[in-house]
């Protein structure tokens, strides 16, 4: 676990950056700092690993100040990932990612084999390890940062605005392997960003920090979206936060419709509704079967019950003419149909929840 | 001993004018004859070709590896050799500070209008400019501060790599150190040093002045950043 | 084509005399020389400066030192300087003629060190701090590999200074190459000026490729980006 007790940093010049800061990120756990430009959010994460020196206050790592362990020692112990990876352009990616190692006197072999490891862990081809910075894509770039912080095997990540850099799509994939790799490391990540979707994506708990370096508000992404503590979160986390919101409730209790589906080829079905679902003999859906247009098949847009949340439902609903969601399992076979009624009750209830 | 050696502003004031080729005045006239023009032939063949190399991309290769080896060559051994070609003439050291200057300064016009965001050149494209004035109305002033500062380099080095010449006689200034290296005697050393330490200050103010008057707006950005 | 015949004449002339080619104001001898005092001059040129360039760059302070002393070297006239030393000092030794030689080849090298530290990339600076390497390390193992480019540029400049200084310094008594030149220039014996400036040509371009093979060894292909993206 990470403490900051009372941490503020003051410059030469009088600027506070960081003000009379107490946070905790527990350990295990994705702990997001996010605000505006100037709310000390990096500064924060740089004190952790005395990259900056606290004015005040103290920083604690398992209950032990940083401020009393030599600062190369305590950085071997903590991975740091930052915005444009920092790869050392003169060493093959394979010695970038066994520098750490390297550094606590691993002999070669073995520092290598351990950056092979996890060259493959964060999904890279074993390939590109002879291979020179210069030579791989921005995406690539930063997995392989975020497999040098990981290679001596820190207990605790820091990432300042890691998958800023790079576009959009790249940024997701980046997002979901972090959201991987954390379900299988259970590492303390402390997480900086200015972006509120990806804190709300990516953070256990979500820190908002404002102009000035003061806590706004610390609580976990629903709460966040829910109960904004006042207006400046309220502004930051932007105007469709009741939609955003959705993205925590569980489909596990939407109700499905199990007679509305008719096989392929088939006709008829339960007369009298307006639309029907046609699927495949394995139960995969077809398309929507309306009963003034019955040779015709309209869009469809599906959701996993149970894994995927209400938004997922909510625009699979959305995608279609017939306004309902077609519930599928993993393996995509449908399980059943969510209607306006039912997707209508479940909203009633995550409104009131 | 009778008379002691003469104080350094005697020896100046003995030397300055005699009408004689020696004099200071008349080895300054020639120092200047033969680092100005050096300079102006190297900037007015520069700019035509470092135009060339950006224009056909091919070309800048072969020419920067040739300045590059033009700017390794020793000046003396360079002299020596031109000797038999244009004699002991002001062109045998005018002829290769030429080929100097142009090894510093065509790659300073490569990289200058190199420096020409691209997103502007386009733009002067899609204004309708023709290439010639889009040539002289955007892209030569962007790239100026770097020709300039090319330039800087070009003039102060041209002004005191001149005195090398004196090892031919051709030296300007130099020749003050030849004179002083043969009757051993300070003061003309000491002369010579000041004057082309302090016209090569000269010339760089200059330099710097006129890249202030053409190039407004370089100094406005840094007054903005600071 | 007149000059060009007397100009393949002196060269044979020169080349051909045996006499040129032993004792010591032989090639073998005056090319040695020539070799010992550049190299001499250059080392001690890089003890000093590659270090100050090192420290300036990586502490950001004494900027003023490396301006100062890039535009007064190119400034002074090395003729000048040489012949101001051996008046002050008397040639009793080389070493009248080696202090200016050493003093006007420290800038390329300090200027060119200085910068080559001073741009590298803040996030690689930072990168470098932030996964634990001290001070030392990361000058020795992210800092100057990666300026190394720049580094040996400032070294080929100083280079090229010092032959064609070492050349010049041959008026004021040192032995190399140019008493070839100075010699031959001053008894007329146009063969020997003619010969011992091809010579110093191609030692000078000899140096450059020297020069550009150790850039080749020693800098890494992910600075230098030789390799082609696959």
């Amino acid at each position: 676990m990470i403490t900051f007790e009372s941490v503020t940093k003051r410059y030469p010049d009088g600027t506070v950056a960081v003000d009379r800061l107490s946070l905790e990120a527990p350990t295990g756990e994705i702990t997001v700092l996010v605000g505006p430009s100037g709310c000390g959010k990096t500064t924060s994460l740089r004190m952790i690993n005395r990259m900056i020196d606290a004015t005040e206050g103290r920083i604690l790592l398992d209950g032990e100040p940083v401020q009393g362990i030599d600062p190369p020692t305590l950085r071997r112990g903590i991975g740091y990932v930052i915005q444009q990876a920092g790869l050392f352009p003169h060493r093959k990616i394979v010695d970038n990612v066994a520098t750490v190692p390297y550094l606590l006197g691993w002999d070669r072999k073995k520092a290598r084999g351990r950056a092979m490891e996890l060259l493959e862990r964060v999904g890279l081809d074993p390939a590109l390890a002879r291979r020179y910075p210069f030579q791989l894509s921005g995406g690539q770039q930063q997995r392989v940062g975020v497999a040098r912080a990981l290679a001596a095997d820190p207990p605790v990540l820091l990432m300042d605005e890691p998958f800023s850099a790079v576009d959009p799509i790249v940024r997701t994939n980046l997002q979901d392997e972090l959201l991987r790799l954390q379900s299988e490391l259970n590492k303390t990540i402390v997480f900086v960003t200015h972006d509120i979707d990806e804190a709300i994506k990516l953070g256990d708990r979500v820190a908002v920090l404002r102009v000035g370096g003061t806590l706004a508000q610390v609580a976990d992404p629903k709460t966040l979206l829910s109960e904004p503590a006042d207006d400046f979160v309220r502004e930051f986390l932007g105007h469709d936060r009741g939609i955003r919101r959705l993205q925590f409730v569980s489909t596990e209790a939407l109700r499905l419709r199990t007679d509305l589906t008719v096989p392929e080829g088939g006709a008829g079905g339960a007369s009298g509704e307006p639309w029907l679902l046609v699927v495949t003999g394995d139960g995969r859906p077809v398309g929507w079967r309306s009963g003034e247009r019955p040779g015709e098949l309209e869009p469809y847009g599906t959701f996993v019950h149970g894994r995927d949340s209400m938004r997922t439902a909510l625009d699979a609903a959305l995608l279609s003419p017939s306004g309902c969601a077609v519930a599928v399992d993993e393996e995509g076979r449908v399980v059943g149909v969510a209607t306006r009624r039912a997707l209508d009750e479940a909203l009633a209830e995550a409104a009131d929840g | 001993m009778g008379d002691g050696p003469p104080s350094i502003w005697e020896w100046i004031g003995r030397n300055w004018d005699t009408g004689r080729v020696d004099s200071i005045k008349s080895l300054l006239t020639d120092h200047l004859t033969m680092s100005f023009v050096p300079i102006l032939l190297a900037l007015l063949v520069a700019l035509p070709l470092g135009l060339a190399c950006v224009r056909w991309r091919w070309l800048y290769q072969p020419t920067s590896g040739l300045m590059n080896v033009v700017y390794a060559l020793p000046s003396l051994p360079v002299f020596m050799l031109l000797i038999s070609v244009t004699g002991l003439s002001q062109a045998t050291v005018i002829i290769p500070l030429t080929f100097y200057g142009m090894a510093v300064l065509i790659p300073a016009v490569v990289d200058g209008l190199n420096s020409v965001p691209d997103h502007v050149r386009q733009s002067a494209v899609a204004m309708g400019f023709t290439p010639l004035r889009r040539l002289l109305l955007v892209e030569l002033p962007i790239a100026a501060p770097v020709v300039l500062a090319g330039l800087r380099v070009v003039a102060v080095s041209s002004i005191s790599l001149v005195s090398v010449g004196a090892l031919i006689g051709q030296g300007g200034l130099g020749g003050l150190f030849t004179r002083a290296y043969q009757n051993p005697f300070l003061p003309p050393v000491i002369v010579g040093i000041v004057l082309i330490v302090a016209l090569a200050l000269i010339a760089d103010g200059l330099l710097v002045l006129a890249q202030r008057l053409l190039t407004p707006w370089v100094r406005a950005r840094k007054g903005a950043a600071a | 084509m007149n000059w060009l015949l007397s100009f393949f004449g002196w060269l044979g002339e020169f080349f051909g005399d045996a006499d040129n080619w032993t004792g010591s104001g032989g090639i073998p001898a005056r090319l040695l020389e020539h070799l010992q005092f550049s190299a001499l001059a250059l080392v001690l040129a890089m003890l000093i400066a590659v270090p100050l360039g090192l420290l300036i760059g990586h502490t950001g302070r004494g900027e003023v030192i490396v301006v100062v002393s890039a535009n007064l070297a190119r400034a002074l006239p090395t003729l000048g300087l040489l012949v101001m030393f051996v008046l002050l000092l008397g040639a009793s030794s080389i070493w009248p003629v080696i202090i200016p030689l050493v003093l006007l080849s420290v800038p390329p090298i300090l200027v060119n060190t200085f910068e080559g530290i001073r741009g590298v990339d803040p996030e690689l600076r930072d990168a470098a701090y932030g996964m634990g390497l001290r001070g030392g390390q990361v000058l020795g193992r992210v800092l100057v590999p990666v300026a190394l480019p720049l580094i040996l540029l400032g070294c080929r400049l100083s280079a090229i200074q010092v032959v064609a200084t070492t050349t010049v310094a041959a008026y004021t008594g040192l032995g190399g190459l140019g008493r070839y030149v100075i010699d031959g220039y001053a008894t007329k014996d146009y063969a020997s000026v003619v010969g011992g400036s091809v010579l110093i040509v191609l030692f000078a371009l000899v140096v450059q490729v020297l020069f550009a093979l150790l850039q080749r060894v020693t800098v890494s292909p992910g600075v230098s980006r030789r390799l082609k993206v696959r």
